[in-house]
């Protein structure tokens, strides 16, 4: 019957009111109480070192290039020894939207993306992140990696020695 | 101490008692509603200022005293100054006739707690529900606003019609109490409560009274998601704070009204009169929260079907049942 089907929905819904009354609300109290972010939470960006405690940034621009919403901005320098650097590295943490699209881009894994959630300011001005703001001392995650060990430009060993590569093959020597 | 000094005496400290509860009560209401709705929903609700968020309502009232009073161009400006004072103080008014307590002796004499035991306490009831209309139906009028006006539109047609069932919930109690007065309908309820002996009479009234606070499920005159907020919608500062008062002031002088004419006022067992009568409005109140918390809102056409169709119907039937069945059971008085 319509009327008792009704009657039945409407205490139903009285009921769940009422249990729900007497449960443990679900509310994460921020300041006090911190919800620890899962393992692969993008939030802060940070520029990490590698290994041996260099910069691991090559000025390439290729975060800047990636990122969505334009928040990258930096200069590029070479050093005497060949390695590229940023002169200045600089986030607009206002407009970051933490999409990850740098860390996925960049060829070095020197842009890495972390779980610090707590960045609100007063202040907006405060929120633009330079290099030395930016860089840690750690490598991040793949803390092994070395992109100069990898990259066959002599830039850690002489070229030709690098880990997987083999001496330049003498052109001459291949001639019939 | 002359005579007549002692009893202005008490009739201002029963004012000024009855004055600070009720705004308290309202304010607190209003805490304890954001705190169980808050509950319902799992979540903690105000808990910030104060401990457990008891601070809460004093910091809602700086809020609203320090913000800015704003008026509409071309607003009728008397009207929208005394709209909001219309719907507090007919709110405030009602209560008046409410006895919240048996009889008590003080000084050698009887003093009723009750601050003015009209004869026609129902009757002044419903004259002034009828006259709280006009807070509302002139502060949407007068904030010369789309959303205010619909919103003042609906309430007026809405209080009309659920002011006609909760009338005609009422005279089968007066029926039984053969009085129009509050406190001879609790004396007349010191056996059984009315709401046991006419449970139909309970329900509409319960109903037309929910109806009549303009709250969820019948909150159709501020109805956030259509218009804007309704009547208030140009209000803000104390303005606005003075139609919410009322609002909870209102809800309480319902609760109680249904206390004292369907649940036996201050009658009940072992603890003292003035105890029952503020648990059981408390009850009742935590029902109209309860209700905010569960149902969703009527449409407009549902709200009028429901109002003239069933339970106008509905109401008169049982005014004549009740009345015939009274003839019955005594004859001689009918």
């Amino acid at each position: 019957m319509n009327l008792y089907q009704d009657i039945k929905a409407t205490a139903q819904a009285y009921w769940i009111t009422l249990r729900n009354m007497f449960r443990k609300p679900v509310t994460i109290q921020y300041p006090e109480q911190k919800r620890v972010p899962f393992e692969r939470y993008r939030a802060r960006i940070v520029l990490t070192r590698d290994p041996d405690g260099g910069e691991r940034c090559v000025a390439c621009y290729l975060c800047s290039a990636a990122c969505p919403v334009d928040c990258i901005s930096m200069q590029a320098a070479e050093a005497e020894d060949g390695r590229r650097y940023a002169t200045w590295f600089r986030i607009n943490f206002t407009r970051c939207i933490f999409c990850g699209m740098c860390t996925e881009a960049c060829p070095t894994r020197a842009i890495q993306m972390t779980a610090d959630y707590e960045i609100c300011r007063r202040d907006p001005l405060t929120l633009v992140y330079e290099k030395e703001d930016l860089l840690i001392d750690g490598p991040g995650k793949e803390p092994d990696y070395n992109f100069y060990r990898h990259a066959g430009i002599g830039v850690v060993n002489p070229r030709g020695q690098g880990e997987e590569e083999r001496p330049p093959a003498d052109v001459r020597s291949l001639l019939p | 101490m002359p005579e007549w000094l002692v009893t202005t005496i008490l009739i201002l400290v029963k004012l000024g008692f009855v004055f600070f509860l009720l705004l308290t009560g309202a304010a607190y209401m209003v805490l304890a509603e954001r705190k169980l709705l808050g509950r319902m929903q799992l979540r903690y609700g105000p808990n910030r200022v104060g401990p457990f968020g008891l601070l809460q309502p004093l910091a809602d009232a700086v809020k609203l005293v320090t913000k800015e009073d704003f008026i509409p161009s071309q607003a009728d400006k008397f009207l929208f100054f005394i709209a909001p004072g219309i719907a507090a103080v007919t709110a405030l008014l009602t209560f008046a006739v409410v006895p919240f307590g048996p009889p008590i002796r003080l000084f050698g004499r009887e003093v009723p707690l009750v601050i003015c035991d009209l004869n026609i306490g129902v009757l002044y009831f419903l004259g002034l529900s009828s006259l709280a209309v006009y807070g509302v139906t002139l502060g949407g009028w007068a904030s010369n606003s789309k959303y205010a006006l619909l919103g003042s539109i609906r309430a007026l047609s809405q209080l009309i019609s659920y002011e006609l069932s909760m009338g005609l919930a009422i005279v089968p109690v007066v029926l039984m109490a053969r009085s129009f007065s509050l406190t001879n309908i609790v004396n007349a309820q010191a056996g059984l409560p009315f709401a046991i002996l006419n449970p139909p009479a309970f329900l509409i009234f319960l109903v037309s009274v929910l109806a009549e606070s303009k709250r969820i499920p019948f909150d159709l005159p501020e109805a956030e998601n259509e218009i804007v907020a309704g009547f208030h919608t140009e209000y803000s500062g104390m303005r606005f704070g003075l139609f919410f008062v009322g609002e909870y002031i209102n809800v309480i002088i319902l609760s109680s009204m249904v206390t004292v004419l369907f649940l036996g006022g201050w009658h009940g067992p072992l603890l003292p009169g003035i105890v029952w009568f503020f648990l059981k409005v408390g009850f009742i109140s935590f029902l109209f929260i309860w209700t905010r918390g569960t149902l969703p809102r009527l449409r407009y056409d549902q709200l009028m079907h429901f109002g003239w169709k069933i339970l106008v119907p509905l109401a008169l039937v049982n005014v004549i049942v009740t009345g015939a069945i009274l003839l019955l059971l005594n004859p001689a008085k009918g």
